[in-house]
């Protein structure tokens, strides 16, 4: 964020705790010395108030970014989300854009119960004139965020609470993008294709390395971008493996794993050797209770016996 | 009431039986106890029985085709009734697939998620002379229109019958007739496989040869066996020169009595039977789903016998406390009914240990595959005629090398030569296998 503010100075970021308390999760540390207090601002509990607030400032030539402490808040402001960042431009005939990036925490995080824990990929993917990222690894997630915050439309940019500690090698080219809508390979394999995004990407290389334990060679689609979604890439590798998993954090009905699902047996139905089969969240509200919101999260057990069952193997 | 007969699991590693004949004409009354048919396992040709009465309505399967177990043969019933029931419930339905453990997700989950695979892999069925619904995969029907094979010959592996791609594959493999029987008027498309089928060298003429039960199963447990037993071998060249006495002599007595001749192999066999019992380390079995090195007690060595299609390994129960002329008479018998496919399951399973021997086929030494669950086969060779040493001085000798593979996980290399060193013991003195 500091360098896209850096490069343009239209960015500023706008959110809960952001510019005095450095970042709910320190995400913001230090901006608001750096930046000053028009560019690192404060607001009150209010992400309705806020959200409409970036969206008047998007439309008239800014390039806010408002950070939800947990995209479970975004739904106060769900009506600025969708019916006004997503389609002023075009009920506008594009007289206006929204440049606008709407990043925060996403998903489960532990015993914080079930309006703290909702996964909102799918239900954000679905409206038509969002963008929907979200990054797994720290790498991707400082290429994306640089390529969200310069596109001239509104994106929703995925983090996780749970992935904010989570250290790894990030590239310091000097200008680092990564293209919007374009899926990692993260490693390659023949016997199976496992397409997961986010937290569920660590579960899906988990369940890789057991198969190659037991020689089987699975190969491992992190798509990066939900909406637009590279199907093409993950289309190429079920031509290759002849079947799929998908590991869904968010809940099932009518998912991310049910659009990726169609699409794959919309494109890839003759190379199809046995059903698709996807692990999600469990389809009830996110419990409190530490035994029983761990197992609502996709097991990485079941995983693996999805893995095995479509190869038909034992 | 219709009644089903399904395949029976007729072995221990029996996956799949493949209907051989039949003996029973559709329409014929039936009663409890007949036999209506021969069934082709892994291991031999067995009658298959019904448990009821009826009029055998229909004949499902056709001769030459190969059924899982708990897959649907016959329908048995009063003249006239409807099959048709009992036919659905084998062969029809998309739901079976999707209701098999979806893991983590609920139960709207595989309703939604799996809406277009099941319903349009169903669309297309070619209409199959069983009456029933083929089950494929959307790429084994692809694979299978491209090669010309029509679905309703190849059974399949997946859950519920689902034809996938490995079955297509292996379809492609071997097409030939089935040994026996001239194809069933229902098959007629099958003939025209075989021009299209493989894709050979433009020159090359080849036999296809459909891979048996038999064929099946030794692929399936000596690839299993090789790839998860950490094997090593110990050789021995044992001195055959007592026991080339021995047995001439013992086989005088024999004849004179007009009892069988004893062989070589026999007094291996026995010789490995009381090492056995001397080194319960050999005798042994790694179990890994108990958690145990099972030591057994009694000594059960089994026999490798040569038959038509490949190999089959009967048990001599108790060699430990046969004699050799007992030995000698049982293993005889259970060669020629492995050979005419006339051995039982309980005939070929229980064995605590195994040999094989080339050396009538002029082979000098050999590893052989461990027969799981043993920890150890005994490999045995040639008796040849070499020079050797003895007290300083070159001598003609009669030598026969042994090779002893051994489970690692079961016997370390110490143990196994010790063993060794108590079978060369009475090889070399066979008198001390009467004590």
């Amino acid at each position: 964020m500091t360098e896209e503010m850096e490069r343009d100075e239209r960015v500023f970021l706008m959110g809960e705790e952001v510019a005095e308390y450095n970042g709910a999760y320190k995400v913001s540390e230090g901006m608001l010395e750096k930046f000053g207090p028009k560019r690192v601002i404060d607001t009150p509990i209010s992400e309705n108030g806020f959200c409409g607030l970036g969206v008047g400032a998007a439309m008239n030539g800014l390039r806010p970014i408002i950070e939800f402490m947990t995209f479970n808040f975004s739904f106060v402001a769900i009506d600025q989300i969708i019916n006004n960042a997503a389609k002023i431009r075009y009920m506008s005939g594009g007289q206006f854009s929204v440049p606008i990036v709407f990043r925060g925490a996403n998903g489960a995080a532990g015993q914080l119960a079930a309006t703290h824990n909702t996964s909102t990929e799918s239900i954000y993917s679905t409206i038509p004139g969002l963008k929907v990222i979200a990054p797994s690894n720290p790498d991707d997630a400082k290429g994306l965020l640089k390529s969200a915050i310069r596109d001239d439309n509104p994106v929703i940019f995925l983090e996780s609470e749970v992935m904010f500690g989570m250290k790894g090698e990030v590239s310091d080219a000097e200008d680092y993008i990564i293209p919007i809508g374009k899926a990692r390979i993260a490693k390659e394999g023949t016997d199976v294709t496992i397409v997961a995004h986010s937290k569920s990407y660590h579960i899906a290389m988990r369940v890789a390395e057991r198969l190659e334990e037991n020689g089987y060679s699975a190969e491992v689609i992190d798509p990066r971008t939900i909406r637009p979604l590279d199907i093409d890439t993950i289309v190429e590798s079920i031509k290759k493996t002849n079947r799929c998993v998908i590991i869904d954090e968010s809940n099932p009905y009518a998912s991310i794993s049910s659009e990726i699902t169609f699409q794959i047996q919309d494109r890839a139905f003759d190379f199809l050797d046995a059903p698709i089969k996807r692990i999600t969240a469990k389809d009830v509200p996110a419990p409190y209770a530490k035994n029983l919101i761990e197992y609502y999260m996709p097991q990485e057990e079941d995983a693996y016996q999805a893995c095995l069952s479509v190869m038909y193997a034992k | 009431m219709a009644i089903a007969v399904e395949m029976p699991k007729m072995s221990d590693t029996m996956e799949e039986g493949v209907l051989a004949a039949w003996l029973v004409e559709e329409g014929t009354s039936i009663s409890a106890g007949d036999v209506v048919a021969q069934v082709e396992t892994d291991k031999a040709t067995m009658d298959l029985e019904v448990y009821d009465d009826g009029v055998l309505l229909k004949r499902v399967i056709g001769e030459g085709d190969s059924v899982p177990i708990g897959g649907l043969i016959a329908i048995l019933g009063q003249e006239g009734e409807d099959v048709s029931a009992i036919l659905a419930k084998y062969q029809g339905g998309g739901d079976g697939a999707s209701a098999e453990s979806a893991p983590a997700a609920s139960e709207p989950a595989p309703a939604v998620s799996e809406p277009a695979p099941a319903p349009a892999a169903e669309a297309p069925a070619a209409a199959p002379s069983t009456g029933g619904r083929v089950k494929a995969s959307p790429l084994a029907r692809k694979m299978a229109s491209e090669q010309g094979i029509d679905l309703a010959a190849i059974a399949g592996s997946g859950p519920e019958g689902r034809i996938i791609k490995r079955d297509v594959e292996a379809a492609m493999g071997g097409t030939a007739q089935p040994a026996a029987q001239p194809v069933a008027p229902a098959e007629t498309p099958r003939p025209a496989v075989e021009p299209s089928a493989p894709v050979g060298a433009p020159d090359g003429a080849y036999e296809s040869v459909r891979i048996s039960q038999m064929r099946k199963t030794i692929a399936r447990r000596l690839a299993e066996s090789k790839f998860t037993n950490p094997h090593f071998y110990l050789t021995a060249d044992i001195d055959m020169s007592e026991a080339v006495t021995f047995r001439a002599k013992l086989n005088e007595k024999a004849e004179a009595r007009d009892l069988g001749k004893v062989s070589f192999n026999d007094l291996v066999t026995k010789a490995c039977a009381l090492a056995l019992r001397q080194h319960p380390w050999v005798n042994a079995s790694w179990m890994e789903a108990e958690g145990e090195i099972r030591l057994h007690k009694d000594v059960h060595v089994a026999i490798a016998v040569a038959v038509d299609e490949g190999l089959i390994t009967p048990v001599i129960r108790h060699a430990d406390r046969k004699g050799l002329t007992e030995l000698s008479s049982e293993t005889r018998d259970l060669a020629t009914r492995a050979r005419n496919r006339e051995l039982q399951p309980e005939d070929w399973s229980g064995s605590t240990f195994s040999t094989s021997n080339l050396g009538m086929f002029g082979i000098d030494e050999f590893t052989a595959i461990i027969n799981p669950p043993n920890a150890c086969i005994l490999a045995i060779g040639s008796i040849r005629d070499v020079p050797v040493v003895k007290d300083g001085v070159v001598v003609p000798g009669k030598q026969m090398k042994v090779t002893l593979s051994c489970d690692h996980r079961v016997v370390d290399g110490a143990t196994g030569a010790e063993f060794l060193k108590t079978v060369r013991g009475y090889l070399e003195d066979p008198v001390t296998m009467l004590l």
